[in-house]
Parts: C-alpha cells; sequence; structure tokens
C-alpha cells in the first residue's frame, strides 16, 4: 500500500513537473505558429501603421534601447553603491544596526511593489512633478533649455514664414511693415525675406494679376490682421523641467523598477567573495575602501554583472509601467530628444494584440519573437559571462 | 555618497509612501467622494456622468478572482514541481528542468497576455463550450495565464526552502522505514514549510499586482456586485482587477485633474497596501518561523 502511494506520487510529481514544461513548449509553439509569415524584414525597420503588412518595430526597438541605456546607467551604480554600503561597511551601533535591518527589509518589500505602481509613481514624480508647485505642467514647463519658439505665418502666397520670439508666453508678434522673417520653403531651404504689410484691397488686385499666375509678387506680404501660430523647433539637446513623458522620465521609471533587484543580486554576489581575500588585503595594509574597491568588487565582478544584466532583460520585458507613463500608444516616429514620446517593444506588441483583426494577432506574434530573441540573448550573454570569467576565487 | 546611494532605497519607499498618501488624500477630498462609500459600496463605475459610484470591493472582486484561479493552478503544480526537482529528480533531468522554469520566468507578462487571448480563450472555448458560454474576455482565462506566470516563483522559492533541509532529516524517515514519499512529503515539507508558506505569500502578491495579462484578456468590465455576490464572482464574464483599472484610467490620457485621475490613485493605494501586507507577511513567516534544523 505504501509503496503504490509512493508510485502515484511520483506520477503525479511528473504530471505537475510536465504541465511547466508543456506550456513553454505549447507557449513557444503558438507564438512561432501565428508570427512566423509576418517575421519579415520590414518588422524591423518600419514603423507601425494600420495596415498589418506594413507595421513594423523600429521606434519601439529604438525607445527600448534608450530606455535600457539610460536605466543602466542610473540603476547599476545606485544599486552596486547602495549594495557594497550594506555588505561590506557593516554598522557597529545599536541604531545603525536597526538602521540597516531597515534598509534591508526596505528593499525586500521594493521588489514586491507591482510595477504599475512604479509607473504611476514615475509618472507622478518625474514627469507631471506636481509635488513640486511652480514648475508648470509638463506641456508647459517652467524650465526649458533648447528649444526656440517661432510665430508662424502663411503669407498671401502661400509660403510659410517664420518670425523667431523670445519665450513660449510671448505676446503674438504683430506684423509690421518692413520686420524680416525667415521663408522655409517646402524643400527646406531657408531664405530672409523682408515681410511687407499691404491693406486688403492691394492683395485682392495681386491676386486677381493675370501676368503673375505664379504669385511671385504676393511673396512676403501679409495681410494687417494675421494671426501666427507658435510652433517650437527642439534640439537634440532639448531638457525641460517637469521632464514630461519622455524617455528620460521612462528610464528614471524603469529604474526604480530595477533597483531593489540589482541591490539584491549584487549583494549575493558580495557575499560569495570569502572572507580570506579581504583579510588578506587587509593583512597588507589596505584602508577598508582600498580593499572595496580594489580586492572585493573586481572579485565579484562577474556575479554582479550577471545579475544586472538578468535584471535588465527583466526592464526590457516590462510593460506596465512604460504603459502608464506614455499614455499613448500609437507613435511612429523615432524619439528626437530625451523628452519626446516613445514608445518600447512590450508596449507595441500589447498595443498590436489588444486589436481586433486577427492579422495584427499575427503582427504582434513576430513582434513576440523579436522580444523573446532579444531576451535569450541576454540570458546567453549571462550564462557565457558565467562561465567564461568563472576564475576560483580560494 | 556610499551613504546616499544606501538611504535612496529608504528615500524611494518614502516618495511611494507620500505620492499615494497625497494623491489619495486629493482624492476624498473631492466633493462626490467618501470614505464610507469607498469602503462599503459595491458599484464601482466612475467613468458614468451622472450615477457615479467609488466603492472599492467589485474592482478587490475581480482582483480575487482571478488571483485565486491563478493560485489554484500555481500553488500545487508549483510545489509539486519544487518536490519532484529536489527529491525525486535525477540530476541530468534536473539540468534540463531548471532552465526551462528559468525561462518561463523570464518571459515577459505581455506574451503571457497574448497567449492567454488567443490561445487559452479559445482552447477554452472550444473544450468548455459545451458546459457554459465563456466570453471572450473572461477572469478564466486571465487566472490561467497568471498561475502558469506564477509557478515559476513557487517552484524556485519552494526548491530553495526544500534544499536547506540538511539531509540527516530525511536519513532518519528512511531509517524508520519510509518510503520516498513519506521522507518528501512528511518530513522534508513540513520542515521547510516556513519557506514555502513565505513563497505562497510572494507569489500571491505577484498576482495581485500582474498588470498586462489582465489588461490584454480579462477586459474593462467591473464586476457587477450589486446583481448579486454570484454575479460578481463568475471567471466567465468580462471582469476588471484593480490593475486593469489602472491602465485604463491612464491609457485615455487623462490629465484633466478629476475624480476618475483621482480614483486611480486610491486604487494604486489599495494595491499598494495589498502587496506590503503580502509581502511582509511573507517576511515575518520566513524568519520568524524558521525552523533550526540542529
Amino acid at each position: 500500500m505504501r509503496s503504490l502511494r509512493n508510485r502515484l506520487f511520483v506520477v503525479v510529481c511528473v504530471l505537475a513537473t510536465g504541465v511547466a514544461a508543456v506550456v513553454l513548449v505549447v507557449l513557444l509553439g503558438a507564438v512561432l505558429y501565428k508570427g512566423w509569415d509576418h517575421l519579415t524584414i520590414g518588422l524591423l525597420t518600419n514603423a507601425p501603421s494600420r495596415r498589418a503588412s506594413e507595421a513594423g518595430l523600429k521606434p519601439a526597438i529604438v525607445g527600448s534601447i534608450y530606455l535600457f541605456i539610460i536605466c543602466a546607467v542610473v540603476a547599476i551604480p545606485i544599486g552596486v553603491g547602495a549594495a557594497i554600503l550594506m555588505e561590506e561597511f557593516p554598522p557597529r551601533g545599536r541604531v545603525m544596526r536597526a538602521l540597516h535591518r531597515l534598509v534591508q527589509l526596505n528593499i525586500t518589500n521594493l521588489a514586491g511593489v507591482p510595477s504599475i505602481v512604479y509607473g504611476i509613481i514615475g509618472l507622478t514624480i518625474f514627469a507631471n512633478m506636481s509635488m513640486f508647485p511652480g514648475l508648470g505642467t509638463s506641456l508647459s514647463p517652467r524650465y526649458a533649455m533648447g528649444v526656440t519658439w517661432y510665430d508662424e505665418f502663411y503669407d498671401e502666397a502661400g509660403n510659410l514664414l517664420r518670425v523667431r520670439t523670445d519665450r513660449r508666453d510671448a505676446p503674438a508678434t504683430v506684423v509690421t511693415n518692413g520686420m524680416t522673417a525667415t521663408l522655409v520653403t517646402d524643400t527646406g531651404v531657408q531664405e530672409t525675406i523682408t515681410v511687407r504689410v499691404m491693406p486688403i484691397e492691394a492683395i485682392d488686385a495681386l491676386h486677381d494679376d493675370e501676368q503673375d499666375p505664379s504669385r511671385q509678387k504676393l511673396a512676403g506680404v501679409l495681410s494687417p490682421d494675421a494671426e501666427p501660430q507658435r510652433v517650437s523647433e527642439k534640439a537634440w539637446y532639448y531638457v525641460q523641467l517637469p521632464f514630461g513623458r519622455g524617455v528620460l522620465a521612462g528610464g528614471l521609471t524603469l529604474m526604480l523598477v530595477v533597483l531593489p533587484i540589482i541591490i539584491t543580486v549584487t549583494q549575493e554576489a558580495l557575499r560569495a567573495v570569502p572572507n580570506t581575500l579581504r583579510e588578506g588585503a587587509l593583512a597588507c595594509g589596505a584602508t577598508r575602501w582600498q580593499m572595496v574597491w580594489k580586492m572585493t568588487l573586481p572579485a565579484a565582478v562577474q556575479g554582479i554583472m550577471t545579475g544586472s544584466i538578468l535584471a535588465m532583460s527583466r526592464a526590457i520585458g516590462e510593460a506596465a509601467p512604460v504603459l502608464i507613463l506614455c499614455g499613448i500608444v500609437y507613435i511612429s516616429f523615432l524619439p528626437a530628444n530625451l523628452m519626446d514620446d516613445f514608445t518600447v517593444m512590450p508596449l507595441q506588441i500589447y498595443n498590436w494584440a489588444s486589436r481586433p483583426q486577427e492579422a495584427f494577432h499575427g503582427v504582434a506574434a513576430a513582434g513576440i519573437i523579436v522580444l523573446l530573441v532579444v531576451l535569450l540573448s541576454f540570458n546567453a550573454l549571462a550564462i557565457f559571462i558565467r562561465q567564461k570569467f568563472n576564475k576560483p576565487l580560494s | 555618497m556610499l551613504v546616499a546611494c544606501g538611504l535612496f532605497s529608504l528615500g524611494v519607499t518614502l516618495v511611494i509612501v507620500l505620492t499615494l498618501s497625497i494623491e489619495t488624500y486629493h482624492f476624498f477630498q473631492l466633493d462626490e467622494v467618501r470614505l464610507w462609500d469607498f469602503l462599503t459600496d459595491l458599484q464601482w463605475n466612475p467613468l458614468l456622468g451622472n450615477e457615479k459610484h467609488f466603492g472599492i470591493w467589485p474592482l478587490i472582486c475581480g482582483t480575487l478572482v482571478v488571483s485565486t484561479i491563478a493560485m489554484l493552478l500555481a500553488l500545487p503544480t508549483g510545489l509539486v514541481t519544487a518536490i519532484f526537482l529536489s527529491e525525486y529528480a535525477p540530476t541530468k533531468l534536473r539540468a534540463v528542468l531548471k532552465p526551462t522554469l528559468e525561462v518561463l520566468a523570464g518571459v515577459p507578462t505581455v506574451v503571457f497576455g497574448f497567449f492567454a487571448l488567443t490561445v487559452i480563450t479559445p482552447a477554452l472555448g472550444w473544450g468548455l463550450g459545451w458546459l457554459f458560454e465563456l466570453n471572450t474576455y473572461n477572469a478564466l482565462s486571465a487566472g490561467i495565464a497568471v498561475g502558469i506566470m506564477c509557478i515559476p516563483i513557487v517552484c524556485s522559492l519552494s526548491e530553495d526552502a526544500l534544499r536547506a533541509v540538511p539531509r540527516s532529516l530525511r536519513e532518519g524517515a528512511y531509517a524508520v522505514g519510509g518510503t520516498r514519499f513519506d521522507a518528501s512529503v512528511k518530513v522534508v515539507v513540513p520542515a521547510a514549510l516556513s519557506g514555502i508558506v513565505s513563497a505562497f505569500l510572494l507569489a500571491i502578491a505577484r498576482a495581485v499586482g500582474e498588470t498586462m495579462i489582465v489588461a490584454l484578456a480579462a477586459g474593462a468590465m467591473a464586476p457587477r456586485l450589486h446583481e448579486g455576490i454570484l454575479a460578481g464572482l463568475d471567471p466567465t464574464r468580462e471582469t476588471q482587477t484593480m490593475t486593469g483599472y489602472m491602465v485604463m484610467i491612464f491609457f485615455g490620457d487623462v490629465s484633466n485633474y478629476g475624480p476618475e485621475y483621482y480614483s486611480s490613485y486610491a486604487v494604486a493605494t489599495t494595491l499598494f497596501l495589498m502587496t506590503l501586507a503580502l509581502t511582509m507577511l511573507g517576511h515575518v513567516v520566513r524568519v520568524r518561523f524558521r525552523e533550526k534544523y540542529d
């Protein structure tokens, strides 16, 4: 009887384990089956469009890369620094020990917070900055650098005229005879032109002039009540405060998501360094800081890098915080500066998958294949680093 | 400077708590909202023009339905898989299965949502269509997908707990004549129970906070609790969880500071408190009730 129960349990175990393996196979198989036909080069180089056959991932891929860089640059130093503080400089006094335990507990709690809450926090703190009064809103920021504001007129010949203004909220330019403007042709050529303001009757007379079909005489002519439209041109280094729903805010939000993971992983990597190494460094007369910087860190760097790569691969796959931060999900151009709108790969997949047309489901499946390939290569990189630099430490 | 890095994490928690509290406070300062209604009202439709209701219970019910289905799938499967991996599996099989579970853990949740919408729902409709009618958006397929996502978490944490049990206990069980089943289930699992319970709680916290799967597969209609408890708990119907509601609000780019905008903060606070309680409980269970094996 007991051996029967034993064998039955083995069967149950195998079944349960099989569930996980079978599910993975079915998942990958379904994704491959649905997406294989849509896996074209166009998927990687096009922008998303209304037609499923032309939809592409290019803005999403670029956005993911930007976000990855910003997140890594911010999260890894802070995370590694915090972990070094927790592990290498243990506190002595009672108060500091209690603080140490509090910070450790805090990191564990932060790891369990749902990523959507991080998205909401990022939206409030980084994008809108509504906590700090007086910074304006994200659409009309208080501080901006790298932007020039223009008033745009259309002259009577249909050309585009631009006049520089000082600030975003400067009053609208009043047309005066003889002021200089920049004429922007369709091809993008810019030339300076002097504005001529003529009364309405004279303009109408010139319109009816049959000897001048190309309206040469009307170039640069504005009626006295012409109203401009304010536009802005942002350089590539444009920054504004509050950050707005752009790439920088997205990267910082993602940093919040991966920070607990990086701290935990770095702590474990530092713990794996045997104490003999540390004591040897101290015995040679090194200070605490020298020991950490020159001895412990190089010994632990392999574990830190592996863990960081895995944490960043999780960050690439996160869609919820970016969804909260971005709002609008139909982005068809690349981000032009740090504050511009963007999208990431999982978000684009979500956008396609939530559409009712069947063809978009196939495109979403192809996008999933691309995303999984990226993630698998990250994991493979981590494993490769683990194997290659696996030097014995004692 | 290192101290600044260390205190940064404390700062993050402080910022989370402060932001959520302030915005929730703004929510309850609005004329249309009262704290009593929030805690007791059984309807949630803040987007309706005249008749706005702000009771939180429908959303909590939606979250609980999806999470319960997920846990019914994930907890037994994960635990039994962990027992198999730590007690029964030969080393070569283990070397194949562990990476499989790691890959499953690394799959982004959007993929699971897509899987739920395009594979699980049609499969359920095809297989169980004669039993009951299944809406395109339903809680059942979302719950199954969330469960599949949580299996690796339960499995890896439980397996860590099981492997931490020293061999002497197992050998003692064999010595008194137990089978492998007896040793595993009657000796090792109770010895590792604190770690296993902590793993369960962490998986529940993860399932509660899951966003993309429910956003894709569960729909956007809050459970209609005022029609009766069973109608609200029906898993074949479209449902909306707390996270799904937040996605819906912020997806529409609502930036006028109206009641809808603040209502999502109130929901976020509720969600944060739930996951915080679960995580802390898991930590306390693991530390407090940890068995001393020697």
